[in-house]
């Protein structure tokens, strides 16, 4: 039987702020325990919460980048729970009213461009840190009060890969706009899913499960394929499927039911007395629209236009905007910018994934780069030397030109020198040449190889092998 | 259905403990609450715009500036336990 699944994601994202939500304590990642905490995070009576504007314009930029509707009067509510990680015993959120509402956003999957309805996008403060013990459980309350927007999807994503693909167009655009930095390692993105599944053209929708504790963008996919197989599995062995929340387990790889007390929700949400709604005029979203940064589906457009590389090299550069500024300070200085794409994407990632760092940390600037390009692209120096070469700049800080100097790295292109070590190489070794005579053609690279190493791997390989390919022709050896 | 459903739940959700008396006194209390807001149910509201905060003021601010937090010791003093740096509570589960 055909089944499709029917996903909605909600995903948190901590907003990088200098304070926290509701009051001054500083908005840090890493501090010892219970350091940026004050009688207003720590829910003291008496005090008064006071809402930071830098938080209201955040939530309304990633409004727009996601095209939502920004909403002209939205207002705080308290969402009440018990829980020893909420000094205050409930949370500030929005409940009613959000910050924005009706967005979109447009991921690619292999049907071609999809959109992925944005159902809301609220404000509100993060909790604290629970730390479970033996016989205790330890509270950090310096993520009390931090700024975070929750944005809900709506159930429009089909697929464990439209998730994956949904997760990181979401992210993508949310570190564009420079607002969080996205780290699911250090919880700044935190994501929940919902899913149920349904055979295919049924019009009601399944009941659902939602998914709590992914840890990664691959979790997620995971967890997602697993719980649809569970579904569909029970659902066809007749069994029917209880609404409720399962943990994601990643070591097993399996959803478990939650099966707790807490399950039975009822957050009593009521206007924040303390807290005075906020209105929105038009020039204040108009101004901020004038602010948002250039969007990555756009920047991908223009980079394939300006730089005449290919629509998959713009994708992979502008994954990250540092890393796609990064290329265009880079490209504007070279001769050919497709060349320099292809080093960035495959020879500089690489090395940067090696080093756990990003293009922010990298000691070589896009001029050094640049003349690594340019040496590269007139086939001064060939592929293999060309990482060798951006593994020195990136420990000594040394240009590229000093070091293919330095170690003699330039590509040999004597063509006297070659063709005399190519007529060695086939005198020493007349088995190899035998074995090509007699139809053995990929015998050739071996002698490919010998010559590379007699060059030290510099001179151009596609130019070793044709050489050798006439001397054998011509009856050499 | 047990008499005190509705005053048990509430009970639980915000974790206190009440005596049968108490039960008793919050029950009609809450009962009186919930009757008068029947009552109000009762006014015609047409044409009336809801209102959502009873302070006719809107979009008061702070700006984005760090400010001194407590000194740990002074946040942690009232704890009933504290442990490097840590409130320390009930082992919760989640």
């Amino acid at each position: 039987m055909d089944w499709e699944a029917v996903i909605g994601l909600e995903v948190h994202v901590q907003l990088n702020t200098n304070t926290k939500i509701f009051c001054g304590c500083r908005n840090e990642f890493g501090a010892e325990p219970n350091t940026n905490v004050c009688p207003v995070c720590l829910g003291f009576p008496g005090v008064l919460p006071v809402f930071n504007q830098k938080v209201l314009e955040y939530a309304i930029k990633v409004g727009l980048a996601l095209n939502c509707r920004i909403a002209g009067y939205t207002k705080f509510d308290r969402k009440n729970y018990f829980y020893p990680d909420l000094p205050k015993a409930y949370q500030i959120s929005q409940y009613d009213m959000p910050i924005a509402t009706e967005g979109w956003i447009e991921i690619d999957t292999e049907n071609g461009p999809k959109k992925i309805g944005i159902k809301r996008v609220h404000m509100e403060e993060d909790a604290g840190k629970l730390i479970h013990g033996e016989g205790a459980s330890y509270v950090d309350y310096n993520r009390a009060g931090v700024p975070l927007l929750e944005i809900v999807s709506q159930p429009d994503i089909s697929s464990p890969e439209e998730a994956y693909e949904y997760l990181t167009t979401l992210k993508q655009i949310v570190q564009y706009l420079g607002v969080s930095d996205c780290d699911m390692e250090k919880g700044s993105l935190r994501c929940d899913a919902n899913v149920s599944v349904r055979r295919r053209g049924e019009g009601k929708l399944g009941t659902k499960t939602e998914i709590k504790n992914l840890n990664s963008f691959k979790g997620v996919k995971s967890a997602l394929e697993y719980e649809i197989r569970r579904q569909i599995s029970a659902l066809e062995s007749g069994e029917t499927i209880q609404q409720e929340t399962r943990l994601w387990d990643a070591n097993k790889g399996i959803t478990q039911s939650m099966r707790s007390k807490e399950e039975a929700h009822d957050y009593r949400y009521f206007p924040e007395p303390d807290l005075l709604p906020i209105k929105v005029d038009s020039s204040t979203i108009e101004s901020l629209r004038s602010e948002l940064p250039e969007m990555p589906k756009a920047r991908r457009r223009r980079l394939v236009e300006e730089y005449k590389i290919t629509e998959y090299d713009a994708k992979v550069l502008c994954l990250e905007k540092e890393f796609a500024d990064y290329f265009e300070e880079t490209a504007r200085l070279v001769k050919n910018p497709k060349k320099c794409a292809n080093l960035m994407i495959s020879i500089l990632a690489e090395q940067l994934n090696q080093r756990g760092i990003s293009v922010k940390d990298l000691a070589v600037s896009p001029e050094q780069l640049s003349e690594l390009v340019n040496l590269w692209d007139e086939g001064k120096i060939n592929n293999l030397v060309v990482k060798q070469v951006l593994e020195e700049m990136i420990e000594t800080g040394k240009p590229a030109g000093a070091i293919v100097e330095e170690k003699g790295l330039a590509q040999v292109s004597d063509e006297g020198m070659l063709e005399g070590l190519a007529r060695e190489t086939i005198e020493k070794n007349p088995k190899v040449v035998q074995d090509y005579r007699s139809g053995k053609k990929n015998a050739v690279m071996f002698l490919v190889g010998q010559v590379m190493k007699a060059t030290r791997g510099k001179a151009n390989p596609q130019k070793v092998r044709q050489l050798l390919e006439r001397l054998l022709e011509e009856g050499v050896g | 259905m047990g008499k005190f459903d509705k005053v048990d739940y509430l009970a639980r959700l915000i974790r206190i403990e009440l005596s049968e008396e108490e039960k008793e006194l919050f029950s009609s209390q809450l009962g009186d609450i919930l009757g008068y807001v029947e009552q109000l149910k009762e006014v015609d509201i047409s044409g009336v715009e809801p209102m959502y905060h009873p302070l006719p003021i809107t979009n008061r601010f702070r700006k984005d500036e760090v400010r001194p937090s407590l000194d740990r010791d002074k946040a942690l003093s009232n704890a009933p336990e504290a442990k490097d740096g840590f409130f320390v509570v009930p082992k919760v589960i989640e």
